[in-house]
């Protein structure tokens, strides 16, 4: 095993080991729905349900019988000082509590000014924590195989003991041909402080949590924290479980937990209508283009030249013409869009089944922007004559820097 | 010379007779690349485009003496694909197949150790030497044979840059796509590698993205290793925290995985930064008229 020194220095310059925001998936599930599947796979949580109205949460808690904790479900982090947690002391407590949360947007950190809806609540039994550990699986790029972490400074972000106690983060690399064995589990145990019978049960819990990470294709399974009870129990207080986007074929059960309210609304639509590959950005400019790395150096150009994506687009490969219409159905959608951007550079692409999808977007709605246009690549000449051909009105532009340039002219109102 | 793939390359193509393996085999036959084998199991026997098809890698390998592998197995099949390929001892194994799990790689990775086998990929363009083998799914018309080196993350922004190059008259020696997956087979550093041996190529053009902390990697062994001038660009400058863009591993991871933090450490190691995507060609024509 690795101290957190070694752990540092194997990933090069990295001083925040980033556990919550790690590559490779991004299907959240929350936390109601993570610590089910947790206790599925024998790591113990609080007993606990999850409500949808503040009289089944009155409900639960009559059932629970002791002091409860109502958590807001949302999928972003920071509920607690966000006032999303609340410990209540009787049945009508916990109804209040839930009322004031159901129906109600949570704003984070890690949320915009607008927050999050919150519409279901965990009621759970509180328990008496004598220590508060960290846990987390994910799959490190550097060793290129999953990782078990382990600190007994759990309870706040993982990245700030990084940067604070280095010395307090533990790990063990995992290898998957022979998978978690006990002796690595004893050694971050012992890393936590553990003693006595609680190294064996922190070896169980960390085999029965790698195999969960397994069977279920996640890109993080972290427990934060792991405490310590005063009866000396380990238990998943809270926890967090994403998945491998590019694994959920496998893993219908999985699929059917995403919550979409949790999600960008115009992000859902945009997935919904074939494109994946879309985020929101906080500029004014839509922007459509094939392949990731270039999307993203368009957007970089964008604000090179003076202006601000509202989105990035990767079109991906295309067969037909739907997904550049939905494209342009999203963008007319997008209130906030001055003008569009088009950069295509024809590979696996092909520069007239584009040209094509333009012209029917044309066709089919009014586009009340500027569009400017530079095509590249595989069957230009023909993407081309169907643009010249079809009478569209639109800016065409040159080359990379040309697109940029026009498209902030454009949205600036600046005509040349 | 070049690297990975050149004019001795023997390709064998898994999944030939797909959509996409068939569309783009036609197009590497068509570069003059010697596509001697074709691997589909269930298929063996026939002929897919004038190229034998058989059902294993094995047995393709051992009739055709393929030296190298392009990958078109859809991505629940993928893995083992590489498996396979790795199995028979194929010294190269380029897997375009964008999806992998990422659990998958990990075995892959696992499996691939002490094994003479190259990985480049997966969600990769593939490998071109111009003039001489097109592995992949790269347009053909824009590479201009010559001696920059480019290495790349992304696929259709290394087409533009290959462009810019090629609009400038500067010819490439090899091109490779490492991919923009969060496990690559081979990274930015073990393709320095083998440009800094190539005594073709003068100078190297890389491009990489937010995510992971391979550009750093690539810096550490600019810095101890790399006699040649490097031209970087970082995609992903504008790039909001905690999103991914498209790529996989191209998610803000910490601070290390920031534009910034890559281009301060490239930097630093003494390689060029192109100011914007646009100016990667005009960058790299002044570095190598100052050589």
């Amino acid at each position: 095993m690795k101290t957190a020194f070694a752990f540092l220095a194997n990933v090069g310059s990295n001083p925040t080991p980033s556990a919550s925001r790690k590559q490779g998936g991004k299907l959240k599930v929350h936390e109601y729905q993570a610590k089910a599947i947790l206790a599925q796979y024998g790591v113990p949580v609080p007993r606990g349900k999850v409500a949808s109205t503040p009289a089944e949460a009155r409900d639960i808690a009559t059932e629970i019988g002791s002091k409860v904790v109502i958590k807001a479900q949302v999928y972003a982090g920071g509920r607690g000082k966000a006032g999303g947690i609340k410990t209540v002391n009787s049945p009508e407590e916990a109804e209040k509590a839930a009322g004031q949360l159901i129906g109600a947007r949570l704003v984070t950190h890690q949320t915009g000014p607008e927050g999050v809806p919150v519409s279901k609540v965990l009621v759970e039994e509180a328990s008496d924590v004598a220590r508060e550990l960290y846990l987390s699986i994910l799959v490190d790029g550097a060793s290129r195989l999953p990782v078990m972490m382990a600190s007994e400074a759990g309870g706040m972000e993982i990245e700030e003991v990084a940067q604070s106690a280095p010395e307090k983060i533990f790990r063990s690399d995992i290898d998957p041909a022979i998978g978690f064995q006990p002796f690595q589990g004893r050694q971050l145990a012992y890393g936590m402080n553990l003693d006595g019978g609680q190294v064996g049960e922190a070896t169980r819990l960390m085999t029965n949590l790698y195999k969960l990470f397994i069977d279920k294709d996640c890109s993080l399974a972290e427990i934060n924290p792991l405490v310590v009870t005063a009866d000396e129990k380990l238990l998943a207080l809270d926890a967090k479980l994403n998945f491998d986007d590019n694994a959920l074929y496998r893993h219908k059960d999985v699929q059917e937990l995403q919550d979409k309210e949790q999600e960008e609304p115009l992000e859902i639509q945009a997935h919904d209508w074939g494109i994946n590959n879309y985020v929101k950005l906080d500029g004014d400019i839509g922007c459509m283009v094939n392949g990731a790395g270039l999307a993203m150096a368009v957007n970089d150009l964008i604000q090179y030249c003076g202006g601000r994506a509202a989105n990035f687009l990767d079109i991906g490969t295309l067969n037909n013409t739907e997904r550049v219409v939905n494209s342009f159905k999203i963008f007319t959608a997008d209130p906030r869009i001055k003008a569009v951007l088009v950069n295509i550079f024809g590979g696996m692409a092909r520069v007239d089944v584009i040209a094509k999808g333009i012209v029917e977007a044309y066709q089919q709605m009014n586009i009340p922007f500027p569009v400017v246009i530079r095509l590249a690549g595989t069957n230009l000449e023909e993407g081309q004559r169907i643009l010249a051909e079809s009478g569209i009105s639109f800016i065409q532009a040159k080359d990379f820097y040309d697109v940029a340039d026009k498209v902030v002219k454009a949205a600036k109102g600046v005509t040349e | 010379m070049s690297i990975l793939v050149d004019g001795n390359t023997r390709l064998l193509v898994q999944g030939i007779t797909g959509s996409e393996g068939s569309f783009h085999t036609q197009r590497c036959i068509e570069y003059g690349t010697k596509v001697v084998a074709g691997v589909t199991p269930g298929k063996g026997g026939s002929q897919h485009l004038n190229v034998p098809v058989f059902n294993t890698v094995e047995k393709a390998v051992a009739e055709t003496g393929a030296n190298a592998s392009l990958m078109f197995v859809p991505p629940p099949f993928a893995a083992d694909g590489i498996l396979e390929a790795t199995d028979a001892g194929i010294p190269l194994v380029v897997c375009i197949t964008e999806g992998i799990p990422v659990l998958d790689m990990v075995k892959v990775h696992r499996y691939l150790k002490g094994k003479s086998t190259r990985l480049v990929g997966p969600n990769c363009p593939g490998v071109m030497s111009p003039g001489k083998c097109k592995a992949g799914i790269m347009v053909g018309g824009i590479h201009l044979p010559g001696n920059v080196g480019v290495i790349s993350r992304s696929g259709t922004l290394t087409y533009d840059v290959v462009s810019q190059l090629t609009g400038l008259r500067i010819g490439q020696s090899t091109c490779v796509g490492i991919g923009g997956d969060a496990l690559p087979g081979s990274t930015f550093a073990d393709i320095l590698e083998l440009f800094e041996a190539d005594h073709d190529t003068r100078a190297v053009v890389l491009i990489g993205e937010i995510g992971s902390t391979m550009e750093q990697e690539a810096a550490e062994f600019i810095n101890h290793k790399m006699t040649k001038p490097v031209v970087a660009f970082i995609a992903g400058s504008t790039a909001p925290p905690g999103k991914r863009m498209g790529h996989a591993g191209a998610i803000i991871t910490g601070s290390a995985g920031k534009a910034s933090e890559k281009i301060k450490a490239l930097s630093q190691a003494g390689a060029i930064i192109a100011p914007n995507p646009a100016e990667v060609g005009l960058t790299t024509k002044k570095v190598l008229e100052s050589l």
